[in-house]
Protein backbone atom coordinates (compact mmCIF):
# COMPACT_ATOMS: atom_id res chain seq x y z
CA UNK A 1 0.00 0.00 0.00
CA UNK A 2 1.76 3.52 -0.82
CA UNK A 3 1.27 6.58 1.09
CA UNK A 4 -1.47 7.90 -0.92
CA UNK A 5 -4.04 5.05 -0.64
CA UNK A 6 -2.95 4.72 2.85
CA UNK A 7 -3.75 8.26 3.55
CA UNK A 8 -7.00 8.14 1.76
CA UNK A 9 -8.06 4.82 3.64
CA UNK A 10 -7.67 6.60 6.99
CA UNK A 11 -10.12 9.58 5.25
CA UNK A 12 -7.20 12.40 5.43
CA UNK A 13 -6.71 14.82 2.75
CA UNK A 14 -3.15 15.86 1.26
CA UNK A 15 -2.45 19.09 3.34
CA UNK A 16 -3.09 22.14 0.86
CA UNK A 17 0.00 23.23 -1.76
CA UNK A 18 -0.28 27.13 -1.03
CA UNK A 19 0.72 27.21 2.91
CA UNK A 20 3.79 25.35 2.22
CA UNK A 21 4.35 27.11 -0.56
CA UNK A 22 4.43 30.63 0.74
CA UNK A 23 6.51 29.55 3.91
CA UNK A 24 9.12 28.08 1.51
CA UNK A 25 9.23 31.13 -0.73
CA UNK A 26 9.42 33.32 2.62
CA UNK A 27 12.65 31.82 3.49
CA UNK A 28 14.43 31.25 0.05
CA UNK A 29 13.57 35.19 0.14
CA UNK A 30 15.32 35.79 3.31
CA UNK A 31 18.07 33.90 2.43
CA UNK A 32 18.29 35.59 -0.39
CA UNK A 33 18.35 38.76 0.95
CA UNK A 34 20.81 38.29 3.51
CA UNK A 35 22.97 36.72 0.36
CA UNK A 36 22.80 40.12 -0.70
CA UNK A 37 23.62 42.47 2.04
CA UNK A 38 27.26 41.70 1.25
CA UNK A 39 26.90 42.10 -2.18
CA UNK A 40 25.14 45.19 -2.23
CA UNK A 41 27.60 46.38 -0.19
CA UNK A 42 30.74 45.44 -1.70
CA UNK A 43 29.59 47.47 -4.92
CA UNK A 44 28.42 50.68 -3.10
CA UNK A 45 31.56 50.79 -1.21
CA UNK A 46 33.14 50.68 -5.00
CA UNK A 47 30.47 52.80 -6.48
CA UNK A 48 31.52 55.86 -4.09
CA UNK A 49 35.21 55.49 -3.72
CA UNK A 50 34.95 55.54 -8.18
CA UNK A 51 32.60 57.97 -8.10
CA UNK A 52 34.59 60.20 -5.79
CA UNK A 53 38.41 59.04 -6.57
CA UNK A 54 37.83 59.91 -10.40
CA UNK A 55 38.08 63.81 -10.51
CA UNK A 56 41.35 63.38 -8.83
CA UNK A 57 42.41 60.72 -11.91
CA UNK A 58 41.26 63.21 -14.30
CA UNK A 59 42.97 66.20 -12.45
CA UNK A 60 46.21 64.83 -12.12
CA UNK A 61 46.22 61.96 -14.77
CA UNK A 62 46.22 58.30 -13.69
CA UNK A 63 49.38 57.60 -15.10
CA UNK A 64 51.16 60.65 -12.84
CA UNK A 65 48.84 60.02 -9.85
CA UNK A 66 49.94 56.22 -9.73
CA UNK A 67 53.78 56.96 -10.22
CA UNK A 68 54.38 60.26 -9.36
CA UNK A 69 57.03 60.35 -6.90
CA UNK A 70 55.72 63.39 -4.66
CA UNK A 71 52.82 63.88 -2.48
CA UNK A 72 52.44 67.84 -2.39
CA UNK A 73 48.69 68.71 -1.77
CA UNK A 74 47.28 70.61 -2.99
CA UNK A 75 49.60 70.87 -5.72
CA UNK A 76 51.54 67.78 -6.68
CA UNK A 77 49.30 64.03 -6.23
CA UNK A 78 52.26 61.22 -6.69
CA UNK A 79 51.42 58.25 -4.68
CA UNK A 80 54.03 55.98 -5.73
CA UNK A 81 55.76 56.07 -2.55
CA UNK A 82 52.54 54.96 -0.76
CA UNK A 83 52.47 51.93 -3.44
CA UNK A 84 55.82 50.61 -2.73
CA UNK A 85 55.42 51.30 1.25
CA UNK A 86 51.82 49.26 0.98
CA UNK A 87 53.46 46.12 -0.91
CA UNK A 88 57.62 46.14 0.59
CA UNK A 89 55.27 46.08 4.06
CA UNK A 90 53.33 43.66 3.26
CA UNK A 91 55.48 41.50 1.45
CA UNK A 92 58.10 41.55 4.25
CA UNK A 93 54.97 40.57 6.73
CA UNK A 94 54.26 37.67 4.86
CA UNK A 95 57.94 37.05 4.60
CA UNK A 96 58.82 36.80 7.92
CA UNK A 97 55.12 35.89 9.27
CA UNK A 98 53.86 33.73 7.29
CA UNK A 99 56.89 30.57 7.29
CA UNK A 100 56.44 31.20 12.04
CA UNK A 101 52.70 30.51 11.00
CA UNK A 102 52.95 27.90 9.19
CA UNK A 103 55.58 25.68 11.79
CA UNK A 104 53.24 27.07 14.28
CA UNK A 105 50.34 25.07 12.46
CA UNK A 106 52.28 21.92 12.01
CA UNK A 107 53.35 22.52 16.02
CA UNK A 108 49.64 22.65 16.99
CA UNK A 109 48.55 19.91 14.50
CA UNK A 110 51.08 17.59 14.18
CA UNK A 111 54.00 17.99 17.26
CA UNK A 112 52.91 19.29 20.31
CA UNK A 113 51.52 17.12 22.87
CA UNK A 114 47.62 17.78 23.77
CA UNK A 115 47.84 19.81 26.98
CA UNK A 116 51.07 22.13 25.18
CA UNK A 117 48.34 22.71 22.38
CA UNK A 118 45.63 23.63 24.35
CA UNK A 119 47.87 26.00 25.90
CA UNK A 120 49.02 27.85 22.69
CA UNK A 121 45.95 27.46 20.38
CA UNK A 122 43.81 30.05 23.03
CA UNK A 123 47.18 32.24 22.86
CA UNK A 124 47.01 32.47 19.03
CA UNK A 125 43.28 33.05 18.91
CA UNK A 126 43.84 35.63 21.47
CA UNK A 127 45.99 37.57 19.46
CA UNK A 128 43.32 37.48 16.47
CA UNK A 129 41.07 39.78 18.86
CA UNK A 130 43.50 42.19 19.79
CA UNK A 131 42.43 45.51 18.32
CA UNK A 132 45.13 46.94 16.10
CA UNK A 133 45.32 50.26 18.02
CA UNK A 134 46.72 48.09 20.76
CA UNK A 135 49.49 46.17 18.46
CA UNK A 136 50.40 50.18 17.44
CA UNK A 137 51.34 50.61 21.37
CA UNK A 138 53.13 47.39 21.45
CA UNK A 139 55.21 48.36 18.62
CA UNK A 140 55.88 51.95 19.63
CA UNK A 141 56.96 50.44 22.98
CA UNK A 142 58.93 47.29 22.14
CA UNK A 143 59.89 47.32 18.41
CA UNK A 144 60.84 51.22 17.84
CA UNK A 145 62.79 51.81 20.80
CA UNK A 146 64.42 48.08 19.91
CA UNK A 147 64.97 49.07 16.50
CA UNK A 148 66.69 52.08 17.84
CA UNK A 149 68.81 50.49 19.45
CA UNK A 150 69.67 47.56 17.56
CA UNK A 151 70.33 49.60 14.15
CA UNK A 152 71.57 52.85 16.08
CA UNK A 153 69.31 55.32 14.47
CA UNK A 154 67.70 58.32 16.10
CA UNK A 155 64.09 57.62 14.78
CA UNK A 156 62.96 54.03 15.11
CA UNK A 157 59.51 54.72 13.34
CA UNK A 158 60.64 53.08 10.21
CA UNK A 159 59.31 50.50 7.71
CA UNK A 160 61.02 47.68 9.56
CA UNK A 161 58.98 48.51 12.28
CA UNK A 162 55.74 48.26 10.52
CA UNK A 163 56.89 45.01 8.89
CA UNK A 164 57.35 43.14 12.01
CA UNK A 165 54.09 44.52 13.71
CA UNK A 166 51.99 43.36 10.87
CA UNK A 167 53.99 39.75 10.76
CA UNK A 168 52.71 39.44 14.21
CA UNK A 169 49.34 40.44 13.53
CA UNK A 170 48.78 37.81 10.51
CA UNK A 171 50.10 35.39 12.44
CA UNK A 172 46.70 34.08 13.96
CA UNK A 173 45.04 34.16 10.56
CA UNK A 174 47.49 32.38 9.03
CA UNK A 175 48.10 29.56 12.00
CA UNK A 176 44.40 29.05 12.72
CA UNK A 177 43.61 28.21 8.80
CA UNK A 178 46.47 26.66 8.05
CA UNK A 179 46.18 24.03 11.25
CA UNK A 180 42.58 23.81 10.71
CA UNK A 181 43.79 22.30 6.72
CA UNK A 182 46.33 20.21 8.14
CA UNK A 183 44.02 18.61 10.88
CA UNK A 184 41.52 18.15 7.83
CA UNK A 185 44.24 15.81 6.16
CA UNK A 186 43.29 12.13 5.96
CA UNK A 187 45.03 10.13 8.27
CA UNK A 188 46.14 7.77 5.21
CA UNK A 189 48.38 10.83 3.81
CA UNK A 190 50.43 10.59 7.09
CA UNK A 191 49.98 6.55 7.60
CA UNK A 192 51.45 6.43 4.11
CA UNK A 193 54.53 8.16 4.33
CA UNK A 194 55.46 6.83 7.91
CA UNK A 195 54.95 3.23 6.30
CA UNK A 196 57.25 3.67 3.70
CA UNK A 197 59.92 4.54 6.70
CA UNK A 198 60.34 8.41 5.91
CA UNK A 199 60.47 10.54 9.12
CA UNK A 200 57.52 12.47 10.81
CA UNK A 201 59.41 15.62 9.60
CA UNK A 202 60.02 14.45 6.50
CA UNK A 203 56.32 13.64 6.18
CA UNK A 204 55.45 16.57 7.71
CA UNK A 205 57.46 19.21 4.68
CA UNK A 206 57.23 16.33 1.84
CA UNK A 207 53.62 15.32 2.34
CA UNK A 208 51.20 17.38 4.73
CA UNK A 209 52.61 20.75 3.99
CA UNK A 210 51.89 20.15 0.07
CA UNK A 211 48.41 18.41 0.78
CA UNK A 212 47.15 20.89 3.14
CA UNK A 213 48.33 24.06 0.30
CA UNK A 214 45.14 24.81 -0.69
CA UNK A 215 44.06 25.48 2.69
CA UNK A 216 47.27 27.06 3.53
CA UNK A 217 47.33 29.65 0.71
CA UNK A 218 43.58 30.98 1.56
CA UNK A 219 45.18 31.63 4.95
CA UNK A 220 47.98 33.27 3.25
CA UNK A 221 45.63 35.06 1.19
CA UNK A 222 44.28 36.35 4.10
CA UNK A 223 46.87 37.79 5.89
CA UNK A 224 47.96 39.27 2.95
CA UNK A 225 44.54 41.18 2.71
CA UNK A 226 44.78 41.71 6.47
CA UNK A 227 48.59 43.37 6.34
CA UNK A 228 47.87 45.75 3.22
CA UNK A 229 44.31 46.59 4.85
CA UNK A 230 46.02 47.86 8.14
CA UNK A 231 46.07 51.57 9.34
CA UNK A 232 45.91 52.23 12.67
CA UNK A 233 48.93 49.88 13.59
CA UNK A 234 50.98 51.07 10.62
CA UNK A 235 50.62 54.89 11.29
CA UNK A 236 51.55 54.67 15.17
CA UNK A 237 55.11 52.66 14.23
CA UNK A 238 55.84 53.82 10.82
CA UNK A 239 56.43 57.49 10.48
CA UNK A 240 54.37 58.07 7.60
CA UNK A 241 56.87 60.50 5.91
CA UNK A 242 55.10 60.40 2.50
CA UNK A 243 58.57 60.87 0.62
CA UNK A 244 59.75 57.21 -0.60
CA UNK A 245 61.66 55.15 1.71
CA UNK A 246 65.43 54.63 1.06
CA UNK A 247 65.53 51.61 2.75
CA UNK A 248 63.62 49.79 5.57
CA UNK A 249 65.10 51.64 8.11
CA UNK A 250 63.42 54.49 6.76
CA UNK A 251 59.81 56.14 7.67
CA UNK A 252 57.47 55.44 4.97
CA UNK A 253 53.66 55.31 4.27
CA UNK A 254 51.21 53.39 2.99
CA UNK A 255 48.03 53.70 0.93
CA UNK A 256 45.74 53.30 3.80
CA UNK A 257 48.12 55.79 6.40
CA UNK A 258 47.35 58.17 3.37
CA UNK A 259 43.70 58.05 3.29
CA UNK A 260 43.37 58.00 7.18
CA UNK A 261 45.46 60.47 7.91
CA UNK A 262 44.45 63.55 5.33
CA UNK A 263 40.95 62.36 5.61
CA UNK A 264 39.70 64.31 8.08
CA UNK A 265 41.13 67.91 6.99
CA UNK A 266 41.38 66.97 3.15
CA UNK A 267 38.88 68.89 0.24
CA UNK A 268 38.18 69.53 -2.88
CA UNK A 269 40.56 67.33 -5.31
CA UNK A 270 43.08 66.46 -2.81
CA UNK A 271 39.45 64.47 -0.87
CA UNK A 272 38.90 63.10 -4.21
CA UNK A 273 42.74 62.22 -4.59
CA UNK A 274 42.27 60.27 -1.28
CA UNK A 275 39.41 58.24 -2.49
CA UNK A 276 41.59 57.58 -5.41
CA UNK A 277 43.99 56.04 -3.24
CA UNK A 278 41.41 53.98 -2.00
CA UNK A 279 40.86 52.89 -5.54
CA UNK A 280 44.64 51.79 -5.99
CA UNK A 281 44.28 50.07 -2.56
CA UNK A 282 41.42 47.95 -3.91
CA UNK A 283 43.02 47.15 -6.96
CA UNK A 284 45.81 45.91 -5.07
CA UNK A 285 43.76 43.34 -2.90
CA UNK A 286 41.70 42.62 -6.22
CA UNK A 287 44.89 41.37 -7.57
CA UNK A 288 46.09 39.93 -4.73
CA UNK A 289 43.45 37.95 -3.79
CA UNK A 290 42.44 37.00 -7.81
CA UNK A 291 46.54 36.19 -7.99
CA UNK A 292 46.11 33.85 -5.08
CA UNK A 293 42.86 32.04 -5.72
CA UNK A 294 44.08 31.29 -9.58
CA UNK A 295 47.19 29.79 -7.89
CA UNK A 296 45.13 27.46 -5.37
CA UNK A 297 43.31 26.15 -8.43
CA UNK A 298 46.42 25.90 -10.30
CA UNK A 299 48.16 23.52 -8.23
CA UNK A 300 45.14 21.96 -6.63
CA UNK A 301 44.88 17.79 -7.53
CA UNK B 1 61.28 -20.74 8.01
CA UNK B 2 59.17 -17.99 9.85
CA UNK B 3 59.50 -14.55 8.71
CA UNK B 4 57.52 -12.83 11.91
CA UNK B 5 56.51 -14.52 14.75
CA UNK B 6 54.16 -13.10 17.29
CA UNK B 7 54.20 -14.60 20.93
CA UNK B 8 51.60 -13.80 23.57
CA UNK B 9 50.61 -10.67 22.15
CA UNK B 10 48.51 -8.60 23.97
CA UNK B 11 46.90 -5.22 23.27
CA UNK B 12 45.05 -2.74 24.23
CA UNK B 13 43.71 0.60 23.53
CA UNK B 14 43.15 2.44 26.39
CA UNK B 15 40.86 0.04 28.61
CA UNK B 16 39.71 -2.61 25.64
CA UNK B 17 41.62 -5.33 25.27
CA UNK B 18 41.67 -5.50 21.76
CA UNK B 19 44.03 -8.43 21.04
CA UNK B 20 44.26 -11.47 23.78
CA UNK B 21 47.09 -13.55 23.94
CA UNK B 22 47.75 -13.95 20.33
CA UNK B 23 50.38 -16.50 18.88
CA UNK B 24 50.93 -16.50 15.46
CA UNK B 25 53.93 -17.54 13.04
CA UNK B 26 54.20 -16.23 9.49
CA UNK B 27 55.90 -18.25 7.29
CA UNK B 28 58.35 -16.59 4.58
CA UNK B 29 56.99 -16.46 1.29
CA UNK B 30 53.85 -17.49 1.57
CA UNK B 31 50.25 -15.55 1.85
CA UNK B 32 49.02 -15.51 4.97
CA UNK B 33 45.51 -14.11 5.61
CA UNK B 34 43.72 -12.90 8.51
CA UNK B 35 40.09 -13.04 8.65
CA UNK B 36 36.80 -12.70 10.93
CA UNK B 37 34.13 -10.10 11.47
CA UNK B 38 35.01 -6.21 11.77
CA UNK B 39 35.95 -5.13 15.16
CA UNK B 40 37.94 -8.58 15.51
CA UNK B 41 41.66 -7.28 15.68
CA UNK B 42 43.01 -8.79 12.66
CA UNK B 43 43.55 -4.99 10.97
CA UNK B 44 44.88 -4.13 14.92
CA UNK B 45 47.37 -7.05 14.20
CA UNK B 46 48.65 -6.55 11.09
CA UNK B 47 49.29 -2.50 12.21
CA UNK B 48 51.44 -4.31 14.82
CA UNK B 49 53.88 -6.03 12.44
CA UNK B 50 55.41 -2.86 11.22
CA UNK B 51 54.82 -0.44 14.59
CA UNK B 52 51.83 1.41 12.99
CA UNK B 53 49.84 1.36 16.50
CA UNK B 54 52.58 3.23 17.47
CA UNK B 55 50.43 6.14 16.16
CA UNK B 56 47.53 5.73 18.07
CA UNK B 57 47.51 7.41 21.88
CA UNK B 58 47.23 5.36 24.71
CA UNK B 59 47.99 2.07 23.06
CA UNK B 60 49.91 -0.39 25.22
CA UNK B 61 51.27 -3.85 24.34
CA UNK B 62 52.99 -6.64 25.70
CA UNK B 63 53.80 -9.72 24.20
CA UNK B 64 56.43 -9.77 21.83
CA UNK B 65 56.38 -9.58 17.79
CA UNK B 66 59.91 -11.04 16.37
CA UNK B 67 60.85 -9.92 12.84
CA UNK B 68 64.03 -12.52 11.55
CA UNK B 69 64.21 -13.41 16.01
CA UNK B 70 64.42 -9.80 16.43
CA UNK B 71 61.92 -8.31 18.86
CA UNK B 72 60.76 -4.94 16.86
CA UNK B 73 59.11 -3.88 19.93
CA UNK B 74 62.72 -3.95 21.58
CA UNK B 75 64.55 -0.72 21.24
CA UNK B 76 65.04 -0.71 17.39
CA UNK B 77 64.53 1.90 14.59
CA UNK B 78 60.94 1.71 13.44
CA UNK B 79 62.06 3.53 9.94
CA UNK B 80 64.59 0.94 9.06
CA UNK B 81 61.80 -1.86 10.38
CA UNK B 82 59.33 -0.22 8.40
CA UNK B 83 61.65 -0.14 5.28
CA UNK B 84 61.18 -3.80 5.56
CA UNK B 85 57.80 -4.55 6.68
CA UNK B 86 55.86 -2.44 3.94
CA UNK B 87 52.16 -1.68 4.08
CA UNK B 88 49.42 -1.01 1.48
CA UNK B 89 46.36 0.42 3.31
CA UNK B 90 42.40 -0.27 2.53
CA UNK B 91 41.60 2.71 0.69
CA UNK B 92 43.82 3.28 -1.97
CA UNK B 93 46.13 6.45 -0.66
CA UNK B 94 48.72 7.87 -3.06
CA UNK B 95 50.41 11.46 -2.03
CA UNK B 96 48.92 14.42 -4.06
CA UNK B 97 52.04 14.45 -6.25
CA UNK B 98 53.15 12.63 -9.60
CA UNK B 99 53.11 9.12 -10.60
CA UNK B 100 57.04 9.29 -10.64
CA UNK B 101 57.34 11.21 -7.40
CA UNK B 102 55.05 8.77 -5.19
CA UNK B 103 57.08 5.95 -6.14
CA UNK B 104 60.09 7.88 -5.65
CA UNK B 105 59.19 8.97 -2.50
CA UNK B 106 60.55 6.29 0.07
CA UNK B 107 64.01 6.38 -1.31
CA UNK B 108 63.83 10.34 -1.35
CA UNK B 109 63.07 10.19 2.47
CA UNK B 110 66.24 8.24 2.44
CA UNK B 111 68.19 10.27 1.07
CA UNK B 112 68.38 8.79 -2.14
CA UNK B 113 69.07 11.59 -5.25
CA UNK B 114 70.85 9.91 -8.09
CA UNK B 115 68.25 10.34 -11.13
CA UNK B 116 69.72 6.98 -13.05
CA UNK B 117 68.88 5.20 -9.92
CA UNK B 118 65.64 6.39 -9.15
CA UNK B 119 64.30 5.84 -12.72
CA UNK B 120 65.19 2.31 -12.59
CA UNK B 121 63.45 1.89 -8.83
CA UNK B 122 60.31 3.59 -10.47
CA UNK B 123 60.51 1.19 -13.67
CA UNK B 124 60.60 -1.74 -11.95
CA UNK B 125 58.54 -0.95 -9.18
CA UNK B 126 55.59 -0.18 -11.46
CA UNK B 127 56.55 -3.17 -13.63
CA UNK B 128 56.73 -5.07 -10.45
CA UNK B 129 52.91 -4.23 -9.58
CA UNK B 130 52.13 -4.58 -13.21
CA UNK B 131 51.01 -0.98 -13.81
CA UNK B 132 54.30 0.46 -16.10
CA UNK B 133 52.28 -0.14 -19.08
CA UNK B 134 49.39 1.97 -18.38
CA UNK B 135 51.33 4.88 -16.86
CA UNK B 136 54.62 5.02 -18.50
CA UNK B 137 53.62 7.23 -20.84
CA UNK B 138 52.48 9.97 -18.07
CA UNK B 139 54.55 9.58 -15.08
CA UNK B 140 54.32 13.22 -14.31
CA UNK B 141 50.84 13.40 -14.19
CA UNK B 142 49.18 13.55 -10.65
CA UNK B 143 48.42 10.08 -9.61
CA UNK B 144 44.89 11.38 -8.51
CA UNK B 145 44.19 10.24 -11.79
CA UNK B 146 44.56 7.02 -12.15
CA UNK B 147 41.42 4.88 -11.53
CA UNK B 148 40.77 3.23 -8.07
CA UNK B 149 42.48 0.30 -9.25
CA UNK B 150 45.35 1.71 -10.75
CA UNK B 151 45.64 3.96 -7.51
CA UNK B 152 45.77 0.60 -5.09
CA UNK B 153 48.93 -0.65 -7.74
CA UNK B 154 50.03 2.33 -7.61
CA UNK B 155 50.87 2.16 -4.04
CA UNK B 156 52.00 -1.52 -4.11
CA UNK B 157 54.76 -0.41 -6.22
CA UNK B 158 55.36 2.29 -3.97
CA UNK B 159 55.71 -0.29 -1.17
CA UNK B 160 57.85 -2.84 -3.36
CA UNK B 161 60.20 0.44 -4.41
CA UNK B 162 61.01 0.05 -0.97
CA UNK B 163 62.33 -3.72 -1.71
CA UNK B 164 60.73 -4.65 1.51
CA UNK B 165 60.51 -8.51 2.49
CA UNK B 166 57.21 -8.47 3.78
CA UNK B 167 54.37 -6.89 2.71
CA UNK B 168 51.15 -6.09 4.89
CA UNK B 169 47.64 -5.51 3.28
CA UNK B 170 44.83 -3.97 5.15
CA UNK B 171 41.71 -5.16 3.18
CA UNK B 172 43.56 -3.91 0.00
CA UNK B 173 40.83 -4.60 -2.27
CA UNK B 174 37.69 -3.38 -0.42
CA UNK B 175 37.26 -0.08 -1.70
CA UNK B 176 37.53 -1.61 -5.53
CA UNK B 177 35.33 -2.96 -8.01
CA UNK B 178 35.19 -7.18 -9.08
CA UNK B 179 37.67 -6.31 -12.03
CA UNK B 180 40.40 -4.29 -10.14
CA UNK B 181 40.37 -6.55 -7.25
CA UNK B 182 40.88 -9.63 -9.96
CA UNK B 183 44.30 -7.88 -11.38
CA UNK B 184 45.11 -7.19 -7.80
CA UNK B 185 44.73 -10.98 -6.56
CA UNK B 186 46.64 -11.50 -10.15
CA UNK B 187 49.38 -9.64 -9.06
CA UNK B 188 49.54 -10.51 -5.45
CA UNK B 189 50.11 -13.94 -6.93
CA UNK B 190 53.30 -12.79 -8.43
CA UNK B 191 54.47 -10.96 -5.57
CA UNK B 192 54.36 -14.27 -3.02
CA UNK B 193 57.01 -15.33 -5.01
CA UNK B 194 59.82 -12.49 -3.73
CA UNK B 195 57.84 -11.28 -1.15
CA UNK B 196 56.53 -12.29 2.42
CA UNK B 197 52.71 -11.18 2.29
CA UNK B 198 49.69 -10.74 5.76
CA UNK B 199 46.75 -9.44 4.08
CA UNK B 200 43.45 -8.88 5.99
CA UNK B 201 40.03 -9.53 4.19
CA UNK B 202 36.77 -9.62 4.57
CA UNK B 203 36.10 -11.90 1.90
CA UNK B 204 35.98 -15.40 2.61
CA UNK B 205 36.38 -16.11 -0.93
CA UNK B 206 39.36 -13.86 -1.59
CA UNK B 207 40.88 -15.45 1.05
CA UNK B 208 40.23 -18.92 -0.51
CA UNK B 209 41.75 -17.99 -3.80
CA UNK B 210 45.35 -16.26 -2.65
CA UNK B 211 46.47 -17.21 0.84
CA UNK B 212 48.45 -20.50 1.84
CA UNK B 213 47.64 -20.25 5.63
CA UNK B 214 44.58 -18.55 7.19
CA UNK B 215 43.94 -17.14 10.97
CA UNK B 216 40.15 -16.72 11.95
CA UNK B 217 39.74 -14.20 14.66
CA UNK B 218 36.86 -13.52 17.03
CA UNK B 219 36.38 -10.55 19.31
CA UNK B 220 39.91 -10.65 20.03
CA UNK B 221 41.21 -13.92 19.97
CA UNK B 222 43.06 -15.63 17.40
CA UNK B 223 40.41 -19.00 17.46
CA UNK B 224 42.38 -20.94 14.53
CA UNK B 225 44.43 -20.83 12.17
CA UNK B 226 46.46 -23.00 9.85
CA UNK B 227 46.61 -24.44 5.94
CA UNK B 228 43.85 -22.36 3.91
CA UNK B 229 42.24 -25.56 2.76
CA UNK B 230 42.38 -27.17 5.89
CA UNK B 231 40.70 -24.11 8.18
CA UNK B 232 37.36 -23.55 5.46
CA UNK B 233 37.20 -27.13 4.66
CA UNK B 234 37.86 -28.93 8.11
CA UNK B 235 37.83 -25.91 10.67
CA UNK B 236 38.39 -27.62 14.28
CA UNK B 237 36.14 -24.59 15.90
CA UNK B 238 32.53 -24.90 16.23
CA UNK B 239 33.32 -20.81 15.62
CA UNK B 240 35.43 -20.92 12.56
CA UNK B 241 32.98 -23.29 10.74
CA UNK B 242 30.24 -20.98 11.74
CA UNK B 243 31.81 -18.07 10.48
CA UNK B 244 33.55 -19.91 7.27
CA UNK B 245 30.29 -21.41 6.22
CA UNK B 246 28.59 -18.28 6.32
CA UNK B 247 26.59 -18.76 9.09
CA UNK B 248 27.20 -15.27 11.25
CA UNK B 249 30.13 -12.83 10.93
Amino acid sequence: MNTATRVQSQGLQLAPKKAMDIKEIFFHGLFLCCAMVGVLSVSTIGWFVFNEGLPAFKEAGVTEFVTGKEWLPPALYGIFPMIVASIISTAGAVMIGVPIAILTAVFLAEIAPKWLADLVRPAVELLAGIPSVVYGFFGLVIIVPAIETLFNIPAGNTLLAGIIVLAIMILPTVITISETSIRALPSVYKEGALALGASHVYSIFKVLIPAAKSGILTGVALGVARAIGETMAIIMVMGNAPAMPGSILEPARTLTANIAMEMAYATGIHSNALYATGIVLLAFIVLLNGSLLYLNRKRAY
Amino acid sequence: MNKLQVSNLDLFYGENHALKDISIDIPQRQVTALIGPSGCGKSTLLRTLNRMNDLVAGVKITGTVAFEGEDIYADVDVKQLRMRVGMVFQKPNPFPMSIYENIAFGLKAQGVKDKKVLDQVVEDSLRGAALWEEVKDRLNTPAFGLSGGQQQRLCIARAIAMEPEVILMDEPTSALDPIATHKIEELMDELRKKFTIVIVTHSMNQAKRISDRTAFFWMGELVEQGETQQVFNNPQDSRTQGYVSGEFG
